[in-house]
């Protein structure tokens, strides 16, 4: 328990004025534009985003200066934005198939309808530091190929669904509106289509350590990477005086597709089971470990034991919001003086009692 | 007006950049005055929805900033939504909506606004697809010799 006090109003005035300069850094040097920020630091951006879970650029990099580059800071200053912004409508359901693909690729075949597409991937950059970037550089030109990456893409994983290999997804009869955690409270048990928007703006890191875990034995699920696209997709939505859908413009979106082992019944045969992820921007990683922990989360569903972490819905899902775990261990340095002191007198307590029947303990023995 | 021709074109304005579509649309605008803004540019949110394995029931995936505005020109009512925060991308939408109804406006403004901004986004598209397409590659799986 913490208790209010008053004052060090001037310090903490002081203390604004220490944080703006630190942010500024050294004034001989050109300030940073939020042009910059969300054009060469692009992937910081796309974090800011999906954690902070509001997809915009411009407030994201705002975001990411105001906090000096700190990903978790500036991830709340834009979930703490978005309260003041009234909500207009619901999407019409991004239709990922329709994306317009920069980059595809499959770890399960070698030939996909469409071919594998690498874009604009570190995976095969040799991690040595490219000291020429020290200096302004000079980019080279992309080729252009004949003709463009077909659009739609068709989707890898519909060969193994043509075959009834994998199983089938489906909307639920009705295709009801999903729960969301913007308005309601998590409870439990979570349904899938909460768990995805809690895992969607989770903390990459939290995701990332959970999802290696099942890879190391802590909630078997045998996966491969069926495919993972990345590219634009139109938003639509239908505005009650227009009575009709308009797209409002593209976003870049990250899918994944993860394929794991079976689940079979006594009238189903085995079937692959499936793990998703789609993530804001470029976020390759991010994606992978949703698909990864989605299907972990699946655990109960599709009849296994639920004993590692990464298969517990309530430990996964009510620690992986970066916002409300930063709050709650920073908040041990507000006061806490008044229970301290009560601690503090405890403990004194003990000690005193200990001293005075120590000799009397000692002749015991 | 048909549907799906206001369809294609209000997708086509919020798909174009802000500065273009000014540039395009400035000198076709009517003053100021004959202007009446039912609503000037408000942003707010919109819950963005995908779908489980890109095809299963639907959930919220996270919102994205957008900015709507409507107005009137003479009898004609033109709405803009576009996403992002750019009340000036949204109030040239409705805008060049409002016109574009007009049976007087469309010929002069398809040739001068809607084909010009239609032949920029193919080529940013195509050039894009074009620059991806070049990374495409075979894997060649090795085969174990004796």
């Amino acid at each position: 328990m913490y208790v209010a006090v008053k004052g060090g109003e001037t310090a903490i005035a002081r203390s604004w004025d220490l944080l703006a300069a630190a942010r500024r850094g050294d004034s001989a040097l050109a300030e940073l534009s939020l042009g910059q920020i969300r054009q060469q630091l692009r992937l910081a951006v796309a974090r800011v985003m999906q954690e902070g879970s509001l997809y915009d650029e411009e407030l994201a990099a705002l975001a990411l200066k105001q906090a000096a580059g700190d990903t978790v800071e500036a991830v709340f200053l834009l979930r703490a934005f978005r309260t003041t912004l009234p909500r207009f409508a619901s999407s019409k359901p991004l239709d990922t198939a329709a994306m317009r693909v920069r980059r595809r690729v499959s770890g399960t075949f070698k030939d996909v309808p469409g071919g594998q597409i690498l874009g604009p991937t570190a995976d095969y950059t040799q991690r040595l530091l490219d000291f020429s970037l020290g200096h302004s550089s000079e980019v080279p030109p992309c080729t252009l190929a004949d003709s463009g990456v077909p659009q739609p893409l068709p989707s890898v994983l519909e060969v193994l669904a043509a075959e009834g290999l994998i199983e089938a997804e489906q909307p639920l009869p009705g295709d009801p509106e999903p729960a969301d955690l913007t308005r309601q409270p998590l409870m439990f048990p979570a349904d899938r289509a909460t768990r995805l928007q809690n895992l969607a703006r989770a903390d990459e890191g939290w995701l990332l350590g959970l999802a290696y875990s099942t890879q190391r034995g802590y909630a078997e699920s045998h996966p491969f990477a069926g495919e993972i696209r990345m590219g634009e997709v139109s938003v639509s939505v239908c505005p009650e005086e227009l009575g009709f859908d308009i797209d409002i413009g593209e976003i870049t979106l990250t899918e994944c597709q993860m394929i794991n082992q079976f689940a079979g019944s006594k009238t189903a045969p085995p079937q692959f089971t499936r793990g998703y992820g789609l993530s804001f921007g470029e976020a390759e990683r991010k994606a992978m470990a949703m698909a990864l922990v989605d299907r972990s989360l699946r655990a109960e569903e599709l009849g296994e034991a639920a004993h590692a972490p990464a298969q517990q819905q309530e430990f996964v899902l009510y620690h992986s919001d970066n916002v409300e775990a930063s709050g709650f261990v920073q908040h041990l340095k507000l006061p806490h003086y008044v229970d301290f002191q009560a601690e503090l007198s405890l403990i004194r307590t003990l000690r005193a009692q200990a001293n005075s029947s120590a000799p009397q303990e000692a002749a015991h023995d | 007006m048909e549907t799906t021709t206001r369809q294609y074109w209000l997708s086509l304005l919020a798909h174009s950049p802000a500065p273009r579509l000014a540039e395009l649309l400035q000198q076709h605008l009517p003053p100021a005055a004959d202007i009446s803004w039912l609503r000037r540019a408000q942003t707010g949110l919109v819950m963005l929805q995908g779908r489980s394995g890109g095809s299963g029931s639907r959930f919220n995936l996270g919102e994205i900033s957008v900015t709507r505005a409507s107005c009137q020109i003479a009898g004609w009512l033109g709405h803009g939504w576009v996403r992002g925060s750019d009340g000036q991308h949204a109030e040239l939408i409705a805008q060049a909506d409002a016109l574009l109804q007009n049976p007087q406006y469309y010929p002069p403004l398809q040739a001068a606004l809607l084909q010009p901004l239609q032949q920029e986004l193919s080529a940013r598209r195509e050039q894009s697809a074009r620059a991806a397409a070049a990374s495409k590659v075979e894997f060649f799986t090795m085969v174990r010799g004796d």
